[in-house]
Parts: structure tokens; C-alpha cells; sequence
């Protein structure tokens, strides 16, 4: 492994090792640009941070708990398990905290209107919740798969007053959805503020959404001393564009003795062309305007992702994410469709805690994994959003609503 | 990037006609076909996209013609192939216009030496902005490629000047904000911005996005040395080949009609 000692990324040409960089049209990069230098001077104004900290925690309930899970633990018969509960957040999500930031952001840079993208359609949600309380005009791009999968939070969305157009082109899920954010953006450049969801897109951007949920890292490492005394020994977060675990991972990136694991959606698993992994099945590409690991095909096509989950339902993944990867920081790991279900009903049934299919990623590969680590060991996984949105869907897999689930 | 200047210097007084079809669209034999007739018909340069899955620089217009392309199984060989036919029935310049991750993965050293090979002479990368590009202008710049790069009214001087000094074969000033697509007014700003990259370099200053009409080319006229007409075509070749016409006989009136009002 190489040493992570002052870990000095972004450089100054917003790249992470080789990947990141600003791949967009001419027409966005002084808006790039701008946003770059007021996040710069924003992130060392004391009054935007306590701003901020104000709404983390009176608005969206920070600090969220990092919970012992005593019975999956006693269940698992491996290492002791806590949950960083950020399903605990004002609408059910990690994605708040990026969203509470972003807005504050459009606000300070006199932008009154925001566009988004969402897969599963918590980040638009999030969006949607911070404008109506900032009183910014909202516009959220979704894909139109992803509408049907998410119907719900398509409601949820436009009744916080925002506007949901269909994303109708390429798969029609997450991809594409910020395929027409982005174009969007390039027509309304001069007075809207898109608010990226994820640790994505052209630089600023990974920076800007690693820096807005880094508080779960921040939290998790204060949590875990003063429960246990010590530094857990393996950190897990799943992967789509990859904001919670990156906002997880951030913090203990020169804690080197922690292991840092990320969960891909392998969908039906990484032999099919039905997954979601970009570490273990893709090639170092171009999407949304950063170089990063992408799923593509020979002549780089971007080629459809799959997952079970439309939020981890992404060919691409956070180009920090890529270096972490290509240094050895942290090891990305397939899980698929079937194992998260499985992980999504144990936890459930154990804890009393419905995971979003995204997290009950992670807490499958835990499951899968505990048998080969060491009792005495500290596992700490990132909870990043709660299970309601994913309901419907559920139940409609296990053949209907009126039959009821047992697995 | 010889073919470049010297189309340019051979206009006189006239102003450049520029059409942009994907190669590919509707299939390639009839896209060969297009493209032939398109040059007959008196465009001056082709701009011919490569069809990408993510276009996100494009429209709708352009991104079905991509979709439509890449579903017959049109790949980066067969847009090398589209420009090495053209050229054994041309002398006219020939422009690839390609998003940079197809770029990437072929490798930028054999991307142009293949595109140089073939006959082609520049290349357009609508997602490789100043900061990213000098890697891939000087890897084009080795071919003989001309490294063609946009300007946007969003730009500002300092910009423009370094994107002026990077630029090969002539700049391409974008109307207005916003992706490609046929648009009913050209936007007043640009004439400002063809006079910032005139204030920068002596190549050429060529205006796209949006472009649509006779009458949209006439304005474009009066201050820049030519027009990029994208979206206007590529809508007329889907519609024909969804049944609505003879696209050979629709693009050749239409390049006409565009070439006249190209002359001074």
C-alpha cells in the first residue's frame, strides 16, 4: 500500500492521481471556474461554516448516531458491527448534508434557482427540501426507468414545489439524468446553480460534495473513540457515484491501519453484463466531465450499468474513488442484486432498521465477510439512507404487496 | 491543415459554408451518399461527427442521429473509412467532430495518425476545454491535424486569447449558450466574440450552435468567415430516412440555398 501521508487532493488541475480533470464545454469552464474560487473562499469564511453547521444540525438532526448493532454482531458471530445511521436524516438520506451545503452555496453566490440529477431520487428529493426552505426555484432531472422504479419520491418532489422532467434518452436512469442536468446547466449557466449529488462530475465538483459529507467521517471518528477507544479496524460504504463513502472515507484517509472497503453493485453478478462495477469491470474513460474508471465497450461507448438499486445504478464512479483504487487506499468489492436483498431483509428483521437497497449493499458485504474477520475487530458501516423509498419495490419482487415477504 | 487555409484563401469575399451530418446516419452507404452530395452542392469544408452514446454537448436532434448510427453498428473504423472515401472524390477539407472518451480509448497518437491517414484535416472535441487540451493538440499538431477549439460567449478575453493561440485551422465560436440545436434568432453576442478571437489570431473565425436558416447564415456572414450548419441537417436526414422525403434531394437544396447566402 502506498503511504497516504498528507494526502494532497485535488491538485491544482482538479486531478486525483491521473483521474478527475474538467472535461466539459467551453461554455461551462467560467463557471467552473467561479465556483471553484467562491467554494475557496466560502469554505474559509467562518460565518458560511457555522451557517452550515447550523442547518446540519437543527434542520437535518446532525449528529447522526454511529449504533452498535448487537444482534446482527451476535448473529454475524464475527467482528463487532456499528451503523452510522444517516438513514436518521431529515429525508432519509446522506445526500442532506451535500444538499444543505450546495444550497447555502447558491444563496451566498446569488443564485436563486438550482437543477439536480437523481437516481433513486434522494439527492433530488434533498434538493427539492433545501429549496423550498431557501426559496430557490428547483428544477430535478430523473430518469424516466428510475421514475417508475422510484415513483414515490417523484411525488415527495413536487411537493416540496419542485419541477421533475424525465430524463427520455440512453437508459433512462441516473446516467442520463445528468446527462440532461448537464446540458441544462449549459443553457442556464448564468443563474442557476447545479447541484451535483455526487462525488462526480467536473472538478470542483468531487471536492465540493467530498468536503459537504465528510461530517460523516468527522462524526464516525469521534463516535468510535468514545465508544471503543480506538480507530475500527474496517470501514465499508457502497459505491454508486460513491458520496457516502467518500464522505465516510475522507477523514480516515491517513489512518492507514483502517481499512477503507467501498461496495459495487455487481447486479447480477460481475460475469453478466448486468452490474454496476466500474473499479472491477471498467477501463479509465471520460464521464461527466471527469476522467474516472467507466463501464464502456471497446470503442468507448459508455455501456449500460445494472443494479438492483437505482441509486448505485451508475456506469461511472467519483474520480477520487478511481485513485483511491489505483493506490490501494481502499479495495472496491462486487456485491450483487441478491446478496443486497438478502442483507436488506436480515437487517430488517434483526435490528429493526429497513436499509435503502443502496446500504444494504454494504452491510451483505459484512455478512458475507464476517466469518473471515477477527472477533475482537471493529466494523463500522456507512447506513447511508433508509429503506422506505425501496418498499414498493420490494414487495412487488416478492410477488406482490398482498402476499406479504418472507425470505 | 493545409486543405484549411487554403479553402479559406480561395473564398475571396465569400464566407465558408460548414455542414456537420453524423457519420453513419441513418447508415453509412446513405451517409456516404449525403456527404457527397453536400460537397457538390457547394459546402466549402464537412464537418462530420462521430457518433457517441453520451453526446452531451448535443441536442436532441444530433443525439438521435448518433443513436441512430451507433444502432447499425457505425464505429470509430467506420468513420475513419467514411473520411478515406470521401477524400478519393475530394480536395475539400474534412472535419472530425469527436467526443473525447472514443478518442481516449483508441489512443490520441493513433486517433490522428488513422484520421491523417484517411484524408481528414481537423478535429473538433467539444468536451476538452482549454486547461485539458494540450496533450491532445500537440498529439494532433504531430498528424498534421488541426486542433480546432470552441469559443463561448461565457468565455471572456483572456480566454479567448489563449484559446485563439492554441487553436489550428480556425476557431469555432459557439452562438449562444446551450447545446447544439436549431434555434429561431442568432444571438447578437456572438458578432462581439468573433471580434475578440479577431483581436487574438489571424485564422479564421467560423460561428455554430444554432445556425438554422439562409437568413441566419446572411447575418453570420456580415462578420465571420464562416457558418457551421449542424442540427438544421441532421433533422432533415432523420426525417427522411423516417420516410419523410429523399434526404440526397433535401440536403442538396438545402446546401444551396446556404452557399448563396454565404456570397458576398
Amino acid at each position: 500500500m502506498s503511504t497516504q501521508n498528507n494526502y494532497a487532493f485535488p491538485d491544482p488541475n482538479g486531478r486525483y492521481g491521473q483521474f478527475g480533470g474538467r472535461y466539459v464545454p467551453e461554455t461551462l469552464m467560467s463557471a467552473l471556474l467561479q465556483l471553484e474560487q467562491d467554494y475557496l473562499r466560502l469554505r474559509a469564511d467562518a460565518s458560511f461554516q457555522s451557517e452550515l453547521a447550523y442547518y446540519l444540525k437543527q434542520y437535518a438532526g446532525r449528529p447522526t448516531p454511529l449504533y452498535f448493532a448487537e444482534r446482527l454482531t451476535e448473529h454475524l458471530g464475527g467482528p463487532k458491527i456499528y451503523l452510522k445511521r444517516e438513514d436518521l436524516n431529515h429525508t432519509g438520506a446522506h445526500k442532506i448534508n451535500n444538499a444543505i451545503g450546495q444550497g447555502l452555496l447558491a444563496l451566498r453566490t446569488g443564485k436563486r434557482r438550482i437543477i439536480a440529477e437523481t437516481g433513486a431520487g434522494q439527492h433530488g428529493v434533498a434538493s427539492a427540501t433545501i429549496a423550498a426552505r431557501f426559496g430557490l426555484e428547483c428544477t430535478v432531472f430523473m430518469g424516466e426507468e428510475d421514475m417508475r422504479r422510484q415513483a414515490l419520491n417523484v411525488f415527495r418532489m413536487r411537493m416540496l414545489g419542485a419541477e421533475v422532467v424525465p430524463a427520455m434518452s440512453g437508459t433512462r436512469t441516473l446516467k442520463d439524468a445528468t446527462n440532461e442536468a448537464i446540458r441544462h446547466w449549459v443553457s442556464h449557466v448564468d443563474d442557476t446553480h447545479y447541484v451535483i449529488g455526487s462525488v462526480v462530475g467536473p472538478h470542483p465538483y468531487p471536492q465540493i460534495v467530498r468536503d459537504f459529507q465528510r461530517v460523516i467521517g468527522d462524526e464516525t471518528k469521534e463516535q468510535i473513540l468514545e465508544q471503543e477507544g480506538r480507530l475500527p479496524d474496517t470501514i465499508v460504504a457502497c459505491v454508486g457515484g460513491g458520496s457516502n463513502a467518500m464522505g465516510m472515507f475522507f477523514p480516515f484517509v491517513e489512518d492507514t491501519q483502517v481499512q477503507l472497503v467501498g461496495t459495487e453493485a455487481a447486479g447480477h453478478g460481475i460475469h453478466t453484463e448486468h452490474h454496476a462495477a466500474s473499479i472491477n469491470k471498467g477501463r479509465p474513460g471520460v464521464l461527466h466531465g471527469a476522467k474516472t474508471m467507466l463501464l464502456q465497450d471497446e470503442y468507448g461507448q459508455v455501456t449500460p450499468a445494472h443494479s438492483i438499486s437505482a441509486g448505485l445504478d451508475y456506469p461511472g464512479i467519483g474520480p477520487e474513488h478511481a485513485h483511491f483504487a489505483e493506490s490501494g487506499r481502499a479495495t472496491y468489492v462486487p456485491v450483487t442484486d441478491k446478496e443486497a436483498l438478502s442483507a436488506f431483509y436480515l437487517l430488517s428483521k434483526l435490528e429493526g432498521i429497513i436499509p435503502a437497497l443502496e446500504s444494504a449493499h454494504a452491510i451483505a458485504y459484512v455478512v458475507r465477510e464476517a466469518q473471515r474477520m477477527q472477533k475482537d475487530s471493529i466494523v463500522v458501516i456507512c447506513l447511508s439512507g433508509r429503506g422506505d423509498k425501496d418498499v414498493e419495490q420490494v414487495a412487488h419482487m416478492e410477488g406482490g404487496l398482498a402476499d406479504g415477504a418472507n425470505s | 491543415m493545409e486543405r484549411i487555409r487554403d479553402a479559406f484563401a480561395s473564398l475571396g469575399s465569400n464566407r465558408a459554408l460548414i455542414p456537420f451530418i453524423v457519420a453513419g446516419d441513418p447508415d453509412y452507404d446513405t451517409s456516404l451518399a449525403i456527404a457527397r452530395a453536400i460537397l457538390e452542392s457547394g459546402a466549402d469544408m464537412l464537418e462530420i461527427g462521430f457518433p457517441y452514446s453520451d453526446p452531451l454537448a448535443d441536442g436532441p436532434v444530433i443525439q438521435a442521429a448518433a443513436l441512430r448510427s451507433l444502432n447499425r453498428g457505425c464505429q470509430l473504423p467506420d468513420c475513419f473509412r467514411l473520411v478515406q472515401d470521401l477524400r478519393k472524390e475530394t480536395n475539400k477539407p474534412l472535419i472530425a467532430f469527436t467526443y473525447v472518451n472514443p478518442l481516449m480509448q483508441y489512443g490520441a497518437t493513433q486517433f490522428f495518425a488513422e484520421l491523417a491517414q484517411a484524408g481528414g484535416d481537423g478535429v473538433i472535441v467539444p468536451d476538452v476545454p482549454l486547461e485539458e487540451a494540450p496533450d491532445l493538440a500537440s498529439a494532433a499538431e504531430k498528424q498534421g491535424i488541426a486542433w480546432i477549439p470552441l469559443v463561448a460567449p461565457t468565455s471572456g478575453e483572456n480566454r479567448v486569447q489563449a484559446i485563439a493561440q492554441q487553436a489550428r485551422g480556425f476557431v469555432y465560436c459557439v452562438s449562444s449558450l446551450g447545446v447544439t440545436g436549431e434555434r429561431s434568432a442568432i444571438s447578437t453576442q456572438v458578432e462581439s466574440l468573433v471580434q475578440a478571437v479577431k483581436r487574438h489570431t489571424n485564422l479564421p473565425a467560423c460561428v455554430g450552435f444554432g445556425v438554422s436558416t439562409p437568413d441566419h447564415v446572411r447575418e453570420i456572414a456580415g462578420y465571420a468567415d464562416g457558418v457551421i450548419v449542424g442540427s438544421a441537417y441532421v433533422r432533415r436526414i432523420g426525417d427522411a430516412a423516417s420516410g419523410g422525403g429523399d434526404a440526397i434531394d433535401m440536403v442538396s437544396h438545402f446546401t444551396m440555398s446556404l452557399k448563396d447566402a454565404c456570397r458576398a
